[in-house]
């Protein structure tokens, strides 16, 4: 056998097959066990220099790209392809033949078959024979013999192909992931409302990578379950082409936004500094309170001429007198006559102001949260041809699992008055399920009273033979 | 009664017809075997109404959704499975030792979840991640795959655990007792098994690309269900193009359950974003 042969043999076979399946779940293992991408110096710590060296060496960080892994991904694919190749052009053949092969005397010398004798002559059996079997299978035919009559019959021959359909989703899974590798990106971009972006932040690389589009932010929400636990993300997303408006959607987790082949999908989200809120000044002179929606970082008049303020910012937290008061929003106080002061105002607590006995006492009312939110940007051009084969794998496997090519062969010999029937048939899967479907045929056409016989006696002898 | 209380009670229900079941196959009682029987059935339509009363339970909470959404509701309809399952081939092939070796299974999950109290059996809201119609396709077939899997592994545990009576009559529980048939069973449910887990890995996949823009990511959760059906894609191609059987194919059944038990479990102690589970 020729060098190439040899080749062609091993890569079209089934225990290279076996032996890539088994190295692939094997070596998929130490992935799950050593938590892939994260930064070396996570993995210095957890495993010290040495190890962190060796693992390296094999790539072990980020072991599904390795080159090893994907080496042996080439060597399944190849495997498949070959054995496709292999063997189709036969299963094809045998699958759509011009006449479809029939062999009694093949159908005899087989061990599972059902023998009994039916009250008749061949020629009166025919029709109803003809009947039953034509329901039981797709393809029948009726060909006479000099001693009585022969029925063909089968199902699914086409079901042999199952298997390569199969084997063609593996292939397009392949290559489906291929073209998402080679020709997509992924990467990641924050937008505080209001804001735009026009270039995002690869994942892998952490380069950034320019669009061709921008994306705006007009509004994030979130909001809560009692629990506290998350119920919505929700961005209110603009696509703008060299300035105009092209597309506006709200995108939540499971609903992203898909422009020109990227996909924006809502992932994160975090608080920035509010902008705008609502302060009450009360005055304890008048006893008036006033309200007035005022900007950070914008200073402002006090009414009644008390002086200007000026919101500086928000601390998460603020210790006063050993206690943590929270939220507390921070401005300066600079009255007409003197140094400005500054005044903290805790969100908890509106009447803290008080304290200070000052002209007027401020508290904030109302402030809207403001948000930045965090967005995947993708793009993926592999995702239909694997949707396809995740279509077609489960197609092929249903062919695979549920059909079988079925055939039957019923065989009516004269015999004196009466005729010898023979009920045989092969399946290329669940030999089992076949036995049970002959028999069942063979009761079915054991039960047919002929015209013979008016109201006589059934057929008798109902022998089984098998293995 | 509430649906918590309920599968409390079921767990045992389902525990009772485990001790029959293998009462009846070690000395060899039909009478036990037709009790367990029946015990089972009542702890399916037990089961059946608990999930049911769960699902309504959520919805007069408002925050209704279909109970199949952390490691509680997913136990319970697993041991559902794992009974249903189970009872249809109980009823196909007029056995009941197989029972011996699945009912056992259905019990200590119904039980972990019921009993332990690592498990939180609150009835709680959906997180953004998991409202989308994709959780049910994808937890209701991997769960089937997982239960036809669980009760191959309990054929391929009688394959080899199987004795023959001492002067060579028929065991009377035993209708199947074509060694060859029991084997034939293991492969039919590892090939249904195989079906509905290729159909949950795919659902996983599509329902991952809609909620985190990436069909597959290499996390432990999927990374395991593909060894998982690595494993048993060489139990198939072993049996169908090499003849394997009998025992070579209990054992690779035995491993891919491994796996199986894996993929659900032991993924949780590991890092990811699949941990919800717990």
């Amino acid at each position: 056998m020729t060098y190439l042969k040899k080749l062609q043999r091993y890569f079209a076979s089934v225990k290279l097959a076996v032996t890539v399946l088994l190295l692939l779940a094997a070596t998929s293992i130490i992935g799950t066990l050593i938590p892939q991408n994260e930064s070396p110096a996570a993995y210095l710590r957890e495993y010290g220099e040495f190890v962190y060296r060796m693992f390296s060496l094999f790539d072990l960080f980020d072991m599904y790209h390795s080159w090893w892994f994907t080496f042996l991904l080439v060597i399944l694919t190849i495997n498949v392809v070959v054995c496709s190749l292999n063997r189709l052009p036969a299963t094809w053949k045998i699958s759509f033949p011009k006449i479809r092969p029939f062999n009694v005397s093949r159908f005899r010398d087989l061990s599972q078959k059902e023998e009994f004798t039916a009250n008749g002559s061949p020629e009166t059996l025919k029709k109803a024979y003809r009947r039953v079997i034509s329901r039981g299978f797709r393809y029948s035919r009726l060909e006479d013999t000099d001693k009585g009559f022969c029925i063909f019959a089968e199902n699914w021959r086409w079901s042999r192909l199952g298997v390569h359909i199969v084997h063609l989703s593996v292939i397009l899974f392949l290559l489906g992931g291929l073209m998402g590798s080679i020709f997509g990106f992924d990467g990641s971009v924050t937008i505080a409302e209001g804001e735009s972006a026009k270039s995002i932040k690869l994942t892998n690389t952490g380069k950034p990578h320019g669009l061709d589009f921008e994306i705006r932010c007009d509004d994030f929400n979130v909001s809560f379950y009692d629990s506290g636990a998350p119920r919505e993300y929700r961005s209110s997303l603009t696509i703008l082409e060299k300035g105009s408006e092209v597309l506006k959607k709200d995108i939540i987790v499971n609903a992203p936004l898909s422009y020109k082949g990227i996909r924006i999908y809502q992932s994160s989200y975090g608080r920035i500094q509010p902008k705008e809120l609502t302060v009450s000044l009360t005055s304890g002179k008048t006893g008036k309170t006033y309200k007035k929606v005022v900007l950070i970082g914008q200073g402002f008049e006090l009414p009644e001429g008390r002086g200007k303020f000026l919101f500086k910012g928000v601390k998460r937290s603020y210790d006063f007198r050993g206690r943590n008061l929270g939220e507390t929003f921070w401005g300066l106080l600079t009255p007409n006559d003197g140094n400005p002061i500054d005044v903290m105002l805790p969100l908890r607590f509106p009447k803290f102001d008080r304290m200070r006995k000052g002209d007027l006492t401020i508290s904030v009312v109302h402030y809207a949260p403001r948000y930045f939110t965090g967005l995947l940007v993708k793009k993926d051009p592999g995702v239909g041809v694997i949707y396809a084969g995740c279509v077609v794998m489960i197609m092929g496997l249903c062919i695979v699992f549920l059909l079988s090519h079925q055939r039957v062969c019923i065989e009516v010999v004269r015999s004196g008055n009466t005729s010898r029937v023979m009920v045989a048939g092969t399946a290329d899967k669940n030999r089992i399920g076949m036995q049970k479907k002959l028999r069942r045929i063979s009761r079915n056409l054991a039960s047919i009273e002929t015209h013979d016989t008016v109201g006589g006696p059934r057929a008798q002898n109902t022998r089984v033979v098998y293995e | 009664m509430n649906s918590a209380n309920l599968l409390s009670i079921i767990t045992f229900v389902y525990g009772l017809a485990a001790f029959l079941y293998v009462g009846a196959w070690v000395f060899k009682r039909p009478l036990a075997g037709r009790l367990g029987t029946w015990t089972a059935f009542i702890g399916a339509a037990g089961n059946t109404a608990g999930i049911m009363m769960r699902w309504v339970e959520s919805y007069r909470l408002g925050i209704g959704h279909a109970p199949l959404s952390n490691l509680y509701e997913s136990l319970v309809f697993y041991s559902w499975a794992i009974v249903v399952i189970y009872l249809i081939i109980e009823r196909k092939y007029e056995n009941r030792i197989i029972g011996a070796f699945t009912m056992p299974l259905a019990f200590l999950a119904m039980a972990y979840a019921s009993l332990s109290p690592n498990i939180n059996d609150q009835i709680s809201p959906l997180v953004p991640a998991l409202k989308s119609n994709w959780l049910i396709a994808h937890v209701i077939t991997c769960f089937i795959g997982y239960a036809a899997f669980a009760v191959a592994f309990g054929t391929s545990l009688l394959y080899l655990f199987r004795r023959k009576n001492t002067n060579g009559t028929l065991n009377p529980l035993n209708h199947l007792t074509d060694s060859k048939a029991l084997d034939e069973l293991t492969h039919q449910m590892v090939m249904f098994g195989f079906l509905f887990l290729s159909i949950g890995i795919v659902t996983g996949a599509v329902w991952a690309n809609s909620a985190w823009g990436r069909y597959w990511g290499w996390d432990p959760k999927e990374t395991w269900s593909l060894i998982t059906w690595f494993i048993y894609a060489t139990l198939l191609h072993a049996r169908m193009m090499r003849g394997w059987h009998g025992r070579r194919i209990a054992f690779l059944s035995i491993i891919g359950f491994m796996a199986v038990i894996f993929t659900y479990f032991g993924v949780n102690l590991l890092p990811g974003l699949h941990s919800y589970g717990s």
